[in-house]
């Protein structure tokens, strides 16, 4: 199952210690060079993503529409702050531009969070886990036939729930995890991939997206009547609405503004509605459109997820711990270049701090195999093979 | 089989000749060889992270039973208290909130905090309990919190005399 991916010993360097370790035989300058700069884990990222920053920020490799939606509330607040303010300033209050503001600055940066934030990707298994649950499916499945795609069933809050193994991140999925084709990753607590914001939403990233939904609602509706107010203003002072709009300095902004701002309003009101109704529920956006939890099958399913009281629901979901990023972009690769790069050339890290050891496999079954030491290995013999840490 | 090494571990090996303790240190730099045994995640009360306390069957001959699921057993409830939602989790959440999360770019959460006590506590374990029996436990973090990963590790030294004997025959 495994090969040995070691290069053999010159029989001429043993006696000599050298102080440097030897040229490598076969491989280029340029790896040599490449493998000395030492890389961080973004770079060799196997998902599709794209990283900035040295690895801070991360997007979806297609951004899809985000400079669009970025674009659009730039334009429609700029707007705002150029033709109402002033006028709704003079009339009313200068609390407006304020309120204005503060509520542009809140979607602005809850957006960006979104965006850029880790949804809460799952690294995918290493090797040695990936062969430990192949070991641990052949020796419970079923050996008579090919057994379909494969599951495992967990027993949550006295609910049945399948796991489903991923074969690209090669591991069971946690509960509530999907993993997204468009990014290539699995997510825990996939909620849905959002175009507008050009990332997954996720476990990391549910709480800036639902502010990002529910501020711009604020934004909009407040942007809207401010336009009405200031229209109304205008037509009371003059001979009617039509009057009021021609004589209006920004009168086709004005229009392009308030006809965006109507369709804008129910969308994303009724967005936010959405997912003020999933928040309190502790449902996601997958599972409330699969009917996981609605007993479409006639079976009677209840959400296990759910504390069963609106407020905790909410609390959990929004202000829960918020979990560390399990994908460690900015950490430094192993020098012996992590196996998900897919690199032939394993070595041993010559100065392994954390490392995890990529060597097992080889070493292991070259160690069982001296038949001739007198003083055998402690371990018994395919060991690792038959490793079942836990049965399923 | 042909014995096969890469170049960088036959210098550390001739660096180790002289190699009988069990240092953590002396294991992370020479610790080559080893099985693996993985601790998967316990889901049975829900998605908060836990690991199955089940003992596995190749460290019988190597730590007590007692001894590994009581480390595994306080590894669960410092996971749990990282997740707790309690009175210190909502006010995080709402003075996050109402800075639009922007002061997760300035301070440490809870849960990084006590990542950090669990990277220690893993640490200590295995320097005063696990790396004498030649043990490694790895901080479940590393692998994206999927598992608790103990490799077994063999006496690196008999390795390396293994090898020369058969290489010089």
């Amino acid at each position: 199952m495994k090969n040995c991916e070691y290069q053999q010993i010159d029989p001429q360097a043993l006696p000599t210690p050298t102080p440097t370790p030897p040229p490598h035989q076969g491989d280029g300058s340029d790896r040599r060079e490449e493998q000395r700069r030492p890389r961080k884990k973004w770079e060799v990222f196997p998902g599709k993503n794209r990283f900035y920053c040295d690895g801070r920020i991360m997007l979806a490799r297609q951004s899809g529409v985000l400079p669009l939606t970025l674009g659009l509330i730039l334009v429609t607040s700029g707007l705002f702050f150029i033709f109402d303010c002033p006028f709704l300033v003079k009339q009313l209050t200068s609390c407006i531009p304020v309120i204005g503001g503060v509520l542009f600055v809140f979607v602005l940066i809850t957006l960006l969070q979104t965006s850029f934030t880790d949804p809460g990707i799952l690294p995918r298994a290493t090797p040695e886990e990936a062969a430990d649950i192949e070991n641990q499916i052949d020796n419970t499945g079923n050996t008579s036939y090919r057994p379909p795609p494969r599951t495992k069933e967990v027993l949550i809050n006295q609910q049945v729930v399948k796991l489903k193994y991923c074969f690209t991140c090669k591991m069971f999925r946690p509960p509530r995890t999907s993993h997204c084709s468009l990014c290539d990753n699995c997510v825990e607590r996939f909620d849905h991939h959002c175009p507008w914001v050009g990332n997954c939403v996720g476990k990391r990233n549910y709480r800036f997206f639902y502010t990002f939904i529910v501020s711009l609602s604020f934004l909009t509706a407040f942007i809207f009547g401010c336009v009405t107010t200031h229209l109304a203003l205008r037509a009371q002072g003059g001979k009617g609405l039509v009057f009021a709009l021609q004589e209006s300095p920004g009168r086709y902004p004005l229009l392009i503004k308030a006809f965006f701002r109507i369709s804008y309003i129910w969308s994303i009101l009724g967005l936010s509605g959405f997912h003020t109704y999933l928040v309190a529920s502790n449902l996601t956006t997958n599972e409330d459109i699969k009917g996981s939890w609605s007993g479409k099958s006639g079976e009677d399913v209840t959400n296990p997820y759910s504390h069963k009281n609106i407020f905790f629901n909410c609390c959990s979901v929004l202000c829960g711990p918020m979990p560390p990023s399990l994908i460690d972009r900015r950490g430094f690769l192993p020098a012996d270049d992590s196996a998900q790069t897919g690199s032939a050339n394993s070595e041993l890290p010559t100065q392994a701090t954390k490392s995890e050891l990529n060597v097992v496999g080889g070493c292991s079954q070259l160690a069982f195999g001296f038949q001739e030491s007198p003083s055998p290995v402690s371990a018994p013999p395919n060991s690792h093979k038959n490793s079942t840490s836990t049965s399923a | 089989m042909l014995p096969c090494f890469p170049l960088t571990f036959q210098t550390n090996c001739n660096r180790y000749m002289g190699y009988k303790t069990h240092s953590l240190q002396d294991m992370r730099q020479q610790a080559a060889i080893a099985a693996k045994v993985f601790l998967q995640r316990d889901y049975t009360n829900g998605t908060v992270c836990q690991f199955q306390t089940k003992f596995p069957s190749e460290l019988e001959t190597r730590i007590d039973k007692q001894q590994f699921e009581e480390t595994v057993r306080t590894l669960n409830n410092l996971y749990a208290e990282a997740e707790k939602l309690g009175s210190q989790s909502y006010i995080e959440g709402c003075l996050a909130c109402l800075t639009a999360y922007t002061i997760f770019l300035c301070m440490e959460t809870h849960y990084e905090k006590v990542l950090k006590k669990i990277a220690k506590y893993i640490q200590e374990q295995n320097d005063k309990i696990y790396a004498p029996r030649g043990l490694l436990l790895t901080d479940p973090i590393e692998r994206g919190l999927r598992v608790v990963s103990c490799a077994l590790v063999f006496a690196v030294a008999r390795i390396f005399r293994l090898l020369r004997s058969v290489t010089y025959k």
